[in-house]
């Protein structure tokens, strides 16, 4: 306990450890087709600082950041978020730390179509309830301007390119303030000048913000531009 | 508005045309079910109440014979009444053989308010051109009998002045006139026993109830009982009661106490009441169909919205929305359309309902009737609504369980991978 309550205090103050985790195994699927994607990884992630995920498609990277995010459960191993352990945490417990300290960006945007932008980057707002209407739609408005958007706010996700669904998608992430940004291919369906711009923006978040970044990538220029690079095989890191 | 409200409405608008269909079926369920209970137990209430307006709440008839020595005694009186064979394993002496010593005992009920004692028996009625047919005449006492039945208000020709005048008046059935082709101030002759008099009609009266109409006359007791020839005792008792939904509990007491013979009018119409109440359920259950098909469609629709949803809510849950937020959205969703299909629902029974009332029919047999009769009580509305919460709830909580169940990491990973 007393190992615990040290390595709790280490994690949260002295190196700025926002996520870690370590030993962590998953396997997918059942029977004769169950495989065993993830070896035992770890891994850290430290306020301001940008990581890159990289590796050939299948090696489990995907995998990692859902368990990470809280999406996934693992079949062994220990996940840590602000000094708390949450792999075997209940599911109230992480939908809450979900909801507090994680945002997450998707390869594909996943807006709800019924709701215009500004209504999708209020949406995680609304159900964390800290801010008062007027607030919240102030704060998504100042959001939606940062990555570009501040004229179209009321415009409906089928009302936008790709590249401007993808940043409201990050707007989005970045409502509740998380800690932690994890983000799973986010420039892989943008061309380059939206590519540029979605990852300008999140490195600028993890600088200006101290927020940890982790993203997942195949495109091998933005990964060079992270302050550290993670290369992934056949479930884990080299 | 809570996000899960915000959401549950914005998904419903997105899929408007089938939960129009659903919802339709909600309102003309529910507004079904509210006109046709409305029309069965309008119809039961009538006949209820012409029934106790015809033969009273309850009756008190014949003496119940326990003892072989009461058996001799009672036959051997010359009251004019027989012994009644055995009638569900007793033995009865027909009539009231004490009318005054049985009113006497009433006295003690506090739910008794009227009591007329009624002699009844059979003639032969003989009209214009020697037409005949078979009559029971009933001797009354009038102003008891107005007490106890709706006398007053059936009468439909002449009045009750020259009944109580002339003991040679008397009143009989609105369809026993027509078949007799007589009407007020117009005479007849009555057989019985072998006795034959003349009479004239004083007044003609429709109850409704065509036996009733076409058989039975009422005249003056004193002259009953010299035509009959019982100078002693009634047929029975009819009796009006202060709440004639305890006419079955205040009966068996009157029977105990009385040792009579005491029927109430739920056990006298068990056969008619037993229709009514068959009817009854059988349309609920018929129109109960059109709600539960509308709710198969509804849990069809948010079946189709959680496997269309599943990146949504998978998004939503990543966001922190907790298992119990996204269920809530369905319910959410099959509340809202429970919410204003009940209420418009209510509101196209209720006009439904009114316009039926409004539809002239005539209707005579068990009862007399100008237009459809409906009956306005909140339990059809409470009713209605109750089935369609249980089938549009049952209907909402199986898409609701299913959408919270889902594993945001499984959904994720099968569409980006």
């Amino acid at each position: 306990m007393s190992q615990a309550i040290e390595s709790e205090s280490l994690l949260s103050t002295e190196r700025e450890i926002m996520l870690s985790c370590s030993g962590l195994h998953r396997y997918l699927g059942g029977g004769d087709g169950r495989v065993h994607v993830l070896h035992g990884v770890g891994v850290e992630a430290e306020c301001g600082q940008m990581s890159a995920i990289v590796g050939p498609s299948g090696c489990g990277k995907s995998t990692l950041l859902y368990l990470l995010g809280l999406l996934d459960r693992p079949d062994g191993g220990e996940i840590w978020i602000n000094g708390k352990e949450v792999a075997t945490a209940s599911d109230e417990e992480r939908t809450a730390v979900r909801c507090t300290e994680i945002g997450f960006v998707f390869q594909f945007h996943f807006l709800l179509p019924e709701f215009s932008a500004i209504e999708n980057v209020m949406l995680p707002a609304r159900k964390l309830g800290r801010l008062g209407s007027d607030e919240m739609r102030e704060t998504a408005h100042e959001l939606l301007k940062a990555v570009g958007l501040g004229e179209k706010t009321h415009r409906l996700p089928s009302q936008l390119s790709g590249g401007e669904q993808q940043r409201v998608a990050i707007a989005r992430s970045l409502m509740n303030s998380p800690s932690i940004i994890l983000a799973d291919e986010p420039t892989g369906n943008l061309d380059v000048t939206n590519s540029n711009l979605v990852f300008e923006f999140l490195m600028r978040l993890a600088k200006e913000k101290g927020q940890a970044v982790i993203l997942v990538t195949h495109n091998p220029d933005i990964a060079d531009r992270c302050d550290r690079i993670l290369q992934m095989r056949d479930g884990s890191f080299l | 508005m809570s996000p899960s409200l915000k959401i549950a409405v914005r998904f419903l608008v997105a899929k408007k045309r089938s939960m129009v269909m659903s919802l339709a079926g909600i309102v003309f369920g529910v507004g079904f079910f509210i006109l046709t209970q409305a029309q069965t137990s309008g119809f039961e209430d009538f006949f209820i109440r012409t029934i106790l307006g015809t033969d009273g709440a309850v009756r008190i008839e014949d003496r119940l014979q326990d003892t072989i020595r009461s058996l001799k005694s009672g036959s051997k009186s010359n009251s004019g009444f027989s012994i009644a064979a055995d009638r569900e394993g007793r033995s009865y002496i027909s009539g009231v053989a004490e009318p005054r010593l049985i009113r006497d005992a009433l006295n003690e009920f506090p739910a008794v308010t009227a009591i007329s004692g009624v002699l009844r028996g059979n003639a032969i009625l003989e009209g214009i051109g020697k037409k005949k047919g078979s009559a029971q005449v009933y001797g009354i006492d009038l102003d008891d009998h107005l007490a106890v039945s709706d006398l007053e208000s059936q009468i439909v020709q002449g009045g009750f002045e020259e009944f109580r005048n002339n003991p040679r008046g008397i009143l009989i059935g609105k369809k026993m006139a027509e078949i007799m082709q007589i009407s007020v101030g117009g005479s007849v002759v009555l057989q019985a026993q072998s006795e034959r008099r003349r009479y004239r009609i004083a007044a003609i009266y429709e109850t409704g109830v065509s036996d009733i109409d076409k058989s039975r006359i009422f005249m003056q007791i004193s002259e009953t009982r010299s035509l009959l020839r019982k100078p002693h005792g009634v047929s029975f008792l009819q009796i009006n009661l202060t709440d004639r939904n305890k006419a079955d509990e205040v009966a068996s007491r009157i029977q105990m106490i009385t040792n009579h013979s005491t029927v109430s009018w739920q056990e006298r119409e068990k056969t008619w009441l037993t229709v009514f109440n068959f009817i009854r359920i059988s349309t609920a259950l018929t129109v109960t169909s059109i709600i539960l098909i509308s709710g198969l469609g509804m849990f069809n629709t948010l079946v189709m919205i959680v496997m269309e949803k599943t990146k949504e809510i998978s998004i939503l849950r990543s966001m922190g929305y907790t298992r119990g937020d996204i269920s809530s959205i369905f319910l959410w969703e099959g509340g809202i359309v429970l919410i204003i299909g009940t209420f418009l629902g209510t509101l196209v029974g209720a006009a439904l309902t009114f316009a039926v009332s409004r539809i002239p029919i005539r209707i005579t047999g068990i009862f007399a009737t100008d237009s459809f009769v409906v009956s306005w009580s909140l339990w059809h509305y409470v009713a209605a609504v109750s089935t369609a919460v249980v089938i549009v709830m049952c209907a909402s909580v199986i898409p609701a369980r299913r959408a919270a169940r889902l594993e945001p990491g499984d959904v994720i990973r099968g569409t980006s991978q």
